[in-house]
């Protein structure tokens, strides 16, 4: 650090995210030097923990790299699974699937709206004052989450690290009166969402742009949650199986989460990057949500992401009934799993909560794990939200200190960053070291 | 913490993280029906997921995930020192849960590369169970933990008492849903030797136990040595599902007896 150089913003830790991460902005005589955001996680070791396990654990194992993804991880792992055993899921496993991931999406992006975000644009720390200033908004936001929550109850068992969705389909499937319950309750949710797009039409998100490339899955004239193909903002379309050719990993110094790279340098995942490549494809509740709360696409204001999810958190609710109608309609069928185990090699990609996540096992004849590769969405992420740091810097460092450390602290809560999920890829050699391939 | 005058300070929660996927906090957070009224009876000290103010003065801590690094252990006496109460929360911080794997994937590294060198090598690494660090209080068991047993803890601490824990096996729970029993579906299931308060949940959704609360005070040794003769399995079958959850148990001296053999 040359003399004169001051540290502009320094937080460590930063609260209402998930994980532990730490914000450094430099600065000398106001010109900006440096941003970084260093992951301090603990490195987990997921990758070479599945090797050698039976093919049925790795959704097990994989969906404990992160409660509030869990249903995420375990829906990829069992896609990637069934590419990898060439097993087909039945017509009906598939919607019970999507409602499950569903389900999850509510849960999280609720969560991550009105507790984590909503808390900055009312100057308070936490939720927790709020229940007392403003029990009515709080009341529907627990609301709304535990209905994400009952979702993922009934068709999983329980809302994290499910039990019944494994590779082939469901070890336990719900009852036409659990699905019809759901039904009434998410019909009942109009309002809460009615309000929901009122709170956050009020709240007035920072102003800021920056063009970057976004990445979100594509299948047919679908808003997708699944896919096998990887559509890009600028109309690149690769197909999942070569997912590596578009997301590329990098080891970084100050992170114990890997960064990963597009062949145009960094880019965004998530439910801004989903609006935008796939705002056509949303219900009508979700597109009129959009339009009452201001968002268009292409928009290239990070701070909207919280407002996209809250589209979004509409879409899912609309497209749980339909699913659910469906599924009422023609009636559950009692379905086992079926799965020969074989020696293959599979890539999964499922749109999780915070953007697009690839998991890649390879098995032998014996259904035995023999390599594993994850990309996380935060992952992901973190090379564009340094950018961004660095492009919003300059203009609230003027404001001083207090106001760019808030102003830094939103932008990084609105990518939703989940920091323990992103951190499970460093592998360490048996003296401690990284192992750099 | 006993009395409940109105007057009375609300006792304070902090709410700790170590390696861990979060979901037993999140768990917590996971309280809709209760969080409300739950905000009446406790302060949250220090919860850095939910919140930005943070304080060191606390009564109950509550502590998430295994301790994989130095300045866990350092984290883990300064905590010790400060709460009256420490409660681990989920089965990284015990029995050691998912973290435990990589215990195992060292040890065959480490043994292959180096003999004889492993009290230097493996410490470092090894995932370990918080009451291997400091004295805990008690455990709220479970991956993730379940909700409701969470609230009962919580209000039995509030009004001074310990919860009872179970001391039997999971299989009285499975037997009591009048569940089919997983050896019957040509499963391995780590029931007869786990400890029971989750209601069986897993068996009772088509799957099987993977042991995530650890050992019974009285795991049923016999009935699970009757189950593996008559299933044509061995002791490595279970081994093999038990190390899941249980690695850090499985790697003491004896660990891997304890559990399924006597």
């Amino acid at each position: 650090m040359s003399k004169g150089t001051t540290v502009a913003v320094n937080v460590d830790y930063v609260s209402r995210v998930e994980g532990h991460g730490n914000i450094t902005v430099t600065a000398d005589n106001g010109e900006l030097v440096d941003v970084k955001f260093e992951v301090t996680e603990p490195p987990r070791f997921f990758e070479g923990m599945l090797r050698g396990r039976p093919y049925d654990q790795a959704p097990l194992v994989t969906s404990r790299i992160c409660g509030i993804c869990s249903n995420g991880h375990v829906l990829a792992s069992l896609t990637a699974m069934e590419n990898a055993l060439e097993v087909t899921p039945s017509d009906q496993t598939t919607l019970l699937r999507r409602l499950l991931m569903h389900g999850e999406t509510i849960q999280s992006h609720v969560l991550h709206a009105y507790f984590l975000v909503a808390p900055d644009f009312l100057d308070v720390g936490s939720v927790i004052p709020l229940a007392a200033t403003h029990p009515d908004v709080v009341k529907r936001a627990l609301r709304m989450k535990k209905l994400g929550n009952d979702i993922c109850d009934v068709v999983g068992g329980r809302s994290v690290h499910q039990i019944a969705a494994v590779v082939g389909g469901f070890t336990h499937l719900p009852t036409r009166e659990e699905l019809l319950g759901l039904r009434r309750r998410l019909d009942d949710a109009g309002a809460d969402l009615q309000a929901t797009v009122e709170l956050f039409a009020s709240l007035t998100m920072p102003e800021y742009e920056r063009p970057t490339e976004y990445l979100s899955l594509k299948s047919g004239a679908t808003y997708a949650y699944f896919g096998d193909l990887i559509l890009s903002s600028n109309g690149d379309i690769t197909p999942v199986r070569h997912y590596r050719e578009k997301v590329k990993e990098r080891i970084v110094e100050h992170s114990s989460a890997k960064h990963c790279d597009s062949n145009e340098g960094s880019f965004m995942v998530g439910a801004l990057a989903r609006f935008n490549n796939g705002h056509s494809n949303l219900s009508d509740g979700a597109k009129a949500a959009a339009g009452a709360m201001g968002l268009s696409a292409p928009c290239t204001n990070t701070f909207m992401n919280t407002v996209a999810q809250v589209v979004e958190t509409a879409h899912c609710v609309e497209d749980s009934i339909a699913i659910i109608d469906q599924l009422v309609e023609v009636g559950i069928e009692q379905e086992r799993p079926d799965v020969t185990p074989r020696e293959g090699r599979g890539v999964g990609a499922v749109e999780v909560p915070r953007g697009t996540l690839y998991h890649e096992y390879g098995v032998d004849r014996r259904g035995l794990i023999t390599d594993v590769n994850l990309i996380i969405p935060t992952g992901q992420n973190l090379n564009n939200l340094e950018q961004d740091m660095r492009a919003l810097a300059p203009t609230v460092l003027p404001q001083g200190g207090a106001q760019a450390q808030k102003a830094m602290e939103m932008l990084v809560r609105a990518y939703d960053p989940c920091i323990s999920c992103s951190t499970h890829v460093i592998e360490l050699d048996a003296r401690g070291k990284e192992v750099r391939r | 913490m006993n009395g409940n005058g109105a007057s009375r300070k609300k006792p304070r929660v902090a709410i700790f993280e170590l390696a861990s996927c979060a979901g037993c906090q999140l768990q917590i957070l996971n309280c809709e029906d209760e969080i409300p009224e739950l905000l009446g009876l406790i302060e949250f000290a220090y919860f850095k997921e939910a919140m930005t103010e943070t304080s060191d003065v606390y009564d109950i801590a509550l502590i998430e995930g295994s301790v994989t690094r130095a300045s866990d252990e350092e984290k883990l006496r300064t905590i010790r020192e400060r709460a009256a109460i420490v409660a681990t929360l989920g089965a990284c911080a015990f029995p050691v849960g998912i973290p435990g794997l990589k215990n195992i994937q060292d040890l065959e590294d480490v043994e292959r590369a180096v003999y004889g060198n492993q009290a230097d090598l493996f410490p470092s690494q090894a995932a370990k169970p918080v009451d291997a660090v400091i004295p805990v209080d008690l455990h709220i068991l479970g991956c993730p933990i379940h909700k409701d047993e969470f609230v009962r803890v919580l209000s039995a601490l509030l009004v001074g008492k310990r919860p009872p824990v179970p001391t039997y096996p999971v299989c009285v729970e499975c037997r009591l849903k009048e569940n089919t029993c997983a050896y019957d579906r040509g499963l391995v299931c780590l029931g007869p030797i786990t400890r029971a308060g989750c209601g069986a949940i897993c068996p009772s959704y088509g799957s099987r136990c993977f042991g995530c609360r650890g050992l019974a005070d009285d795991p049923n040794i016999p009935s699970i040595e009757n189950l593996l003769e008559e299933n044509g399995l061995t002791q490595a079958d279970v081994m093999a599902e038990y190390v899941l959850y249980n690695a850090h148990n499985a790697l003491q001296p004896g660990g891997l007896e304890k559990g399924v053999a006597r």
